[in-house]
């Protein structure tokens, strides 16, 4: 099943996903695949630290943008409208019980989508995530609950890179940001990259069409 | 009495580090329910109890380095 949540804040997509996780482990639902996009957020993963945030907190806050501690691996990241968020909620352990080897398979996902706008990407080795010409275009930081996923990847499609500025990305201090709007030089229509991601993501897990808008609302 | 071992996280990595208890020393916990956490690389994995029963004592505190096989806790 694909859910998408469209424009949700980072709180309520966590809830929702939380929820999945628990009716995926009752085997009420099949792997899902959810989709978002956030309003302006900074995130701290289990890796991160405060200090990789550069900019004062209060400022922050004046403008209704929060930074939350969050129960995903990795460091700080920032979420934006203009940025394709993938949430997978698959069970693991019916497939294979690794979560590095998840990581792999979610950067796959990611360099396969890219592929279809002609973007050449490649992975790092020992850094998570999806890079084009040295600039980090996707970052990746999942959670498990006894093998059941959640949290997951987030690709720069529209969103406003100047938000980056304001952290270390993932804690690295010369880190460059890059989008795929930058790249093509004209804004990418969202809802034709949500299909070309479910599509690359469907070569590699199976979770099916994606699901009306107001099918799914009634059921969560 | 229950030994609570850490788990293969991923292939060719034998250690992870231990992030979260959800439960505290003396604190009940059932089957199946999350008990700790870890993380490795950029991934968090919360770790179910093995048994039902009390968490009578830790091997490793919240941020520390553990090692797969090691024993972390035990539940009576």
């Amino acid at each position: 099943m694909i859910i998408d949540l469209g424009l949700i804040e980072y709180e309520d997509a966590y809830r929702v996903q939380r929820e999945l996780v628990a009716r995926r482990k009752l085997n009420e639902i099949g792997d899902t695949l959810i989709l978002a996009e956030h309003r302006p957020v900074f995130t701290i993963g289990r890796a991160g630290s405060r200090e990789n945030l550069l900019v004062d907190e209060r400022l922050l806050a004046e403008r209704g943008i929060k930074v939350l501690c969050v129960d995903r691996g990795g460091d700080i990241t920032f979420h934006g409208p203009g940025q394709l968020i993938a949430y997978p909620v698959i069970d693991l352990a019916s497939k294979f019980a690794d979560l590095h080897r998840y990581l792999r398979r979610l950067e796959d996902a990611v360099i396969e989508f890219l592929g279809k706008y002609s973007v050449p990407a490649v992975r790092s080795n020992g850094k998570t995530g999806v890079w084009v010409g040295g600039r980090k275009i996707a970052s990746i930081g999942v959670g498990a609950a006894n093998w059941i996923t959640y949290h997951g990847l987030s690709i720069n499609v529209n969103v406003d890179l100047g938000f980056f500025s304001m952290i270390h990305p993932c804690g690295f201090k010369n880190v460059e940001m890059e989008s795929l709007a930058r790249i093509l030089g004209k804004s990418v229509d969202m809802d034709e990259a949500k299909r070309s991601l479910v599509s690359s993501f469907n070569g590699i897990f199976d979770f099916g069409d994606v699901r009306p808008r107001q099918r799914y609302s009634a059921t969560l | 009495m229950v030994d609570v071992k850490l788990p293969t996280l991923a292939e060719g990595v034998n250690k992870a580090t231990l992030t979260y208890w959800h439960k505290m020393v003396g604190e009940s916990v059932k089957a199946g329910e999350d008990l700790a956490e870890l993380a490795t690389d950029k991934a968090t994995f919360n770790m179910p109890s093995p048994a039902s029963g009390v968490l009578k004592e830790t091997f490793a505190g919240e941020g520390t380095e553990v090692s797969v096989g090691q024993v972390i806790a035990k539940i009576e």
